[in-house]
């Protein structure tokens, strides 16, 4: 039987890049922050379960807790505060998450450059990579628009399509639908195509951006209008071998639109029969206090290490797996 | 009816699908970026044995199949089928030669072998990994052969054919792979 987690050579490996990292931030002076592991409001996703903890002493309140699904919200409210480009490597806890990638107990890096677009974000995105695994990457990263991939891999426009179209690209390209298929959202029935048949080619030849996402997918990203009156979030995920590495946005600046947005996902979850979860007010008064132009990324320093050190697993780089 | 929904998936778990009972065989958590998880299993029918693939999305569920297994004896076989025999109701089951399929090749008196049963119908029997079945036929074994990388053909009691190194002889019992069929070892000389 092989050991449960990850050898102690992998733990090495693993605090070389951690120790890369930091070397890669100071350099370009870029501020380590730690914030808090466990709040009330939530910056809500439709398709993310915080998990809920019961703590004592954390204030005279009744409300509930969380752990963070991602130190997003923290982060946001430092830059309003006046921090300067910041950085954070850190747990991050996301329930009933669970595969060879997945765990719900996870270690992020997450950083906010003010200033930077989405693009500029990448070029960072990518030179700390590169900085990271040199012999793994060493050709220049690609970067590929959804609507390219869409349109050349499964033969749909994602901007203009229909379920009954990626009902029938999915099963052109091998991909069973699941139940109740029609029913689906246009978002789930791209993800679905997107997840079966796409990512796993993604980044095979050289790593790959994929940017600019419909807008109903932009999440906390900006979203500008093309000329062609199509709607885009400046969104941007990172592919290696097939894994999904990183998601970064070109940040949304606009309080009231964030507001909409998470209660979006909230009416969302509500649709899909779970309840709603308290919103982050802290970040939308942040917001309202002013947030600089900037942009962020979250990257999954977890599967950075799988890719860095040739492991297909999440267990296989981390000390234990979940108890 | 029992069932299983998405976050109880995994590995071993047996299933209904259009009417038939399967076994999950492989079960994947994917999830995009910020959409929504899907989970890919593979699933083998318990009858006919063969895998195909499906994806299910977070809230999803499948029926629960009445599966059950237990060990049961070998008695006999004749016109109507395999005769097995629980080794403690003595409660006695007759499956076809269908549902028995190459276990029938392993199959002598008293063989204990794992039967699955579908809401109570006999699907598919399991023989133990390993069998002590005794040679019937073989030519001679060369002299002072003892190598085993010398193979030669050798038919079993149970009618079933192997290929044995070339020192077994008649009357030899051997132990068998019978997922394999390959040769294992010999456990004692004829």
């Amino acid at each position: 039987m092989p050991p449960e987690g990850a050898s102690i050579e992998t733990l090495r490996a693993r605090a070389a890049l951690v120790a890369r990292t930091r070397e890669f931030f100071a350099a370009r002076e870029v501020l380590e922050v730690e914030t808090p592991l466990i709040g009330h409001g939530l910056v809500v996703e439709a398709h993310l379960e915080p998990i809920p903890c019961a703590v004592r002493g954390a204030g005279a309140d009744s409300l509930p807790r969380h752990l963070l699904t991602s130190p997003e919200g923290p982060m946001k409210r430092l830059l309003a505060r006046g921090s300067g480009p910041i950085y954070q490597l850190a747990p991050a806890f996301r329930d009933g998450e669970r595969g060879a990638r997945h765990t719900p107990e996870f270690t992020i890096l997450e950083w906010y450059r003010p200033g930077f677009d989405h693009h500029a974000l990448m070029a960072e995105v990518e030179a700390l990579v590169r900085a990271l695994m040199p012999e793994r990457t060493p050709e220049a990263f690609e970067r590929r628009t959804y609507r390219d991939l869409f349109r050349d891999a499964a033969g749909i426009d994602p901007f203009d399509t229909s379920v009954a179209a990626i009902a029938a690209a999915c099963a052109r390209l091998g991909v069973p639908l699941p139940p109740d298929f029609a029913a689906s959202t246009l978002d789930d029935a791209l993800d679905l195509l997107l997840v079966g048949a796409l990512e796993p080619t993604l980044g095979r030849e050289r790593p790959l951006f994929l940017v600019d996402y419909p807008a109903s997918q932009a999440a906390l990203a900006r979203v500008r209008e093309e000329p062609d009156g199509t709607r885009v979030g400046e969104r941007f995920e990172l592919y290696i071998d097939g894994v999904e590495l990183a998601n970064g946005y070109h940040e949304l600046g606009d309080p009231a639109e964030q507001r909409r947005r998470l209660e979006e996902a909230n009416a969302a979850r509500v649709a899909s029969g779970r309840p709603p979860l308290p919103i982050a007010e802290s970040l939308v008064a942040a917001l309202e206090a002013g947030l600089p132009p900037c942009a962020g990324v979250a990257l999954g320093f977890d599967r950075l290490v799988m890719v860095a050190t040739g492991h297909d697993t999440i267990d296989a780089v981390r000390a234990f797996p979940p108890e | 009816m029992a069932s299983y929904s998405t976050s109880d998936f995994k590995k071993g778990i047996k299933v209904e699908l259009d009417g038939e009972p399967y076994l999950m065989v492989e079960m994947d958590f994917m999830k995009p970026g910020k959409g929504q998880a899907v989970y890919r299993a593979k699933l083998k029918n318990l009858i006919t044995g063969r895998v195909v693939d499906r994806n299910y999305r977070s809230g999803d569920s499948i029926a629960a199949a009445e599966v059950s297994e237990f060990s049961v004896q070998y008695l006999y076989h004749d016109a109507t089928g395999y005769h097995f025999m629980h080794p403690e109701s003595y409660e006695q089951y007759q499956l076809t030669e269908e549902q028995v399929g190459d276990a029938a090749k392993w199959l002598k008196d008293e063989t204990k072998v794992d039967v699955v049963f579908w809401n109570d119908r006999p699907i598919t029997v399991t023989p133990p990994q390993q069998v002590q079945v005794e040679v019937t036929y073989t030519e001679p074994a060369a002299k002072g052969n003892t190598a085993t990388n010398v193979q030669k053909p050798a038919t079993v009691e149970t009618g079933a054919q192997i290929t044995v190194p070339a020192f077994i002889n008649i009357g030899d019992v051997v132990k068998v792979d019978t997922r394999t069929g390959d040769y294992v070892e010999r456990v004692s000389k004829g």
